[in-house]
């Protein structure tokens, strides 16, 4: 089974390279792009019997860092 | 005094850290971070500088969770003294021995240049040498040295004395300018600035020499 982490910076931190990719859109001519987040995506190959809670500890102690990031995983 | 220099693959101021050390009167042995355990007796474990694991997925989450650095924060656990500096700052963070993390720059710019710094508090064995208050000038070469953390936790720090040092012109956009921070024994010392690299005249500065003076001192009496 297949499981996909999407880890973005928490609200509230800061993130300039959103505002740096935001900032370059303007520059292309795209207007009224009001914010951009920019985070990670992560697939995980997995054994079939992986549960959601196996792969949230897995966030928590790895793949985001709690302090300025969250997670959601969508299991494929 | 003894001393163990953690080395991961892409370290860079491993050697730096290590001379400083012996230069100033430490033995040092150099441990690789496979080891699960640091060598017997050592007082101080100094994790350099560089770009552990490549910095993958975050700067020093891959190095906190290596062997050796769970024989780190037993060590700190016990009341063990740990400088971690730059990506030793890094990787401090992500063992959760200290608060906080490290974010990419404000400017997103890689920064490498001597900045101004304030020692913010002379009570602790690695900034007694200085006096508070004074202002030094250290290299800082970081591209993820934006130190956040939240209102409160800024409170706590200030309030328990806990921050070290301060830029005197913030480079990086970290919160309330910190540049390094202690942990709550004040034995745990993360900083983004690199006191190695201004330690003997070839340098060109010395301002980072006082701190490995003052904690060898401070270990050597204990």
């Amino acid at each position: 089974m297949k499981a996909r982490v999407h880890v973005m910076l928490k609200d509230g931190v800061l993130d300039p390279q959103g505002a740096a990719v935001k900032h370059a859109l303007g520059a292309l001519g795209f207007e009224g792009v009001n914010g951009v987040r920019q985070g990670k995506v992560i697939e995980l190959d997995l054994a079939d019997d992986a549960t959601e809670a196996q792969i949230g500890q897995m966030c928590e102690k790895l793949l985001a860092n709690m302090v300025i990031e969250s997670y959601r995983i969508e299991m494929l | 005094m003894k001393a163990a220099v953690i080395q991961f693959p892409g370290s860079n101021c491993d050697r730096d850290m290590a001379v400083a050390l012996e230069k100033s009167g430490a033995d040092v042995s150099v441990v690789w971070h496979k080891d699960a355990e640091l060598p017997k007796g050592v007082d101080l474990v100094a994790i350099p500088g560089g770009f552990s694991f490549g910095d993958y997925l975050r700067c020093g989450a891959i190095a906190a969770n290596s062997p050796i650095c769970r024989a780190v924060v037993d060590h700190a656990n016990a009341g063990g003294y740990v400088l971690g500096i730059c990506n030793g700052f890094q990787i401090l963070t992500e063992t959760g021995l200290l608060p906080g993390a490290l974010l990419r720059n404000a400017g997103l710019k890689y920064i490498c240049r001597t900045v101004g710094l304030k020692i913010e508090t002379s009570n602790s064995g690695y900034t007694e040498g200085y006096n508070a208050g004074a202002e030094i000038g250290l290299p800082i070469a970081h591209h993820d040295g934006n130190y956040f953390i939240d209102d409160d936790t800024v409170a706590r720090l200030t309030g328990d004395d806990r921050i070290a040092m301060t830029y005197t012109d913030n480079p990086n956009g970290s919160r309330a300018d910190i540049a390094g921070i202690l942990s709550e024994n004040r034995r745990v010392l993360g900083m983004m600035p690199h006191p190695e690299r201004a330690y003997e005249d070839a340098h060109g500065n010395t301002d980072g020499q006082r701190l490995f003076a003052g904690l060898l001192a401070q270990l050597t009496s204990a």
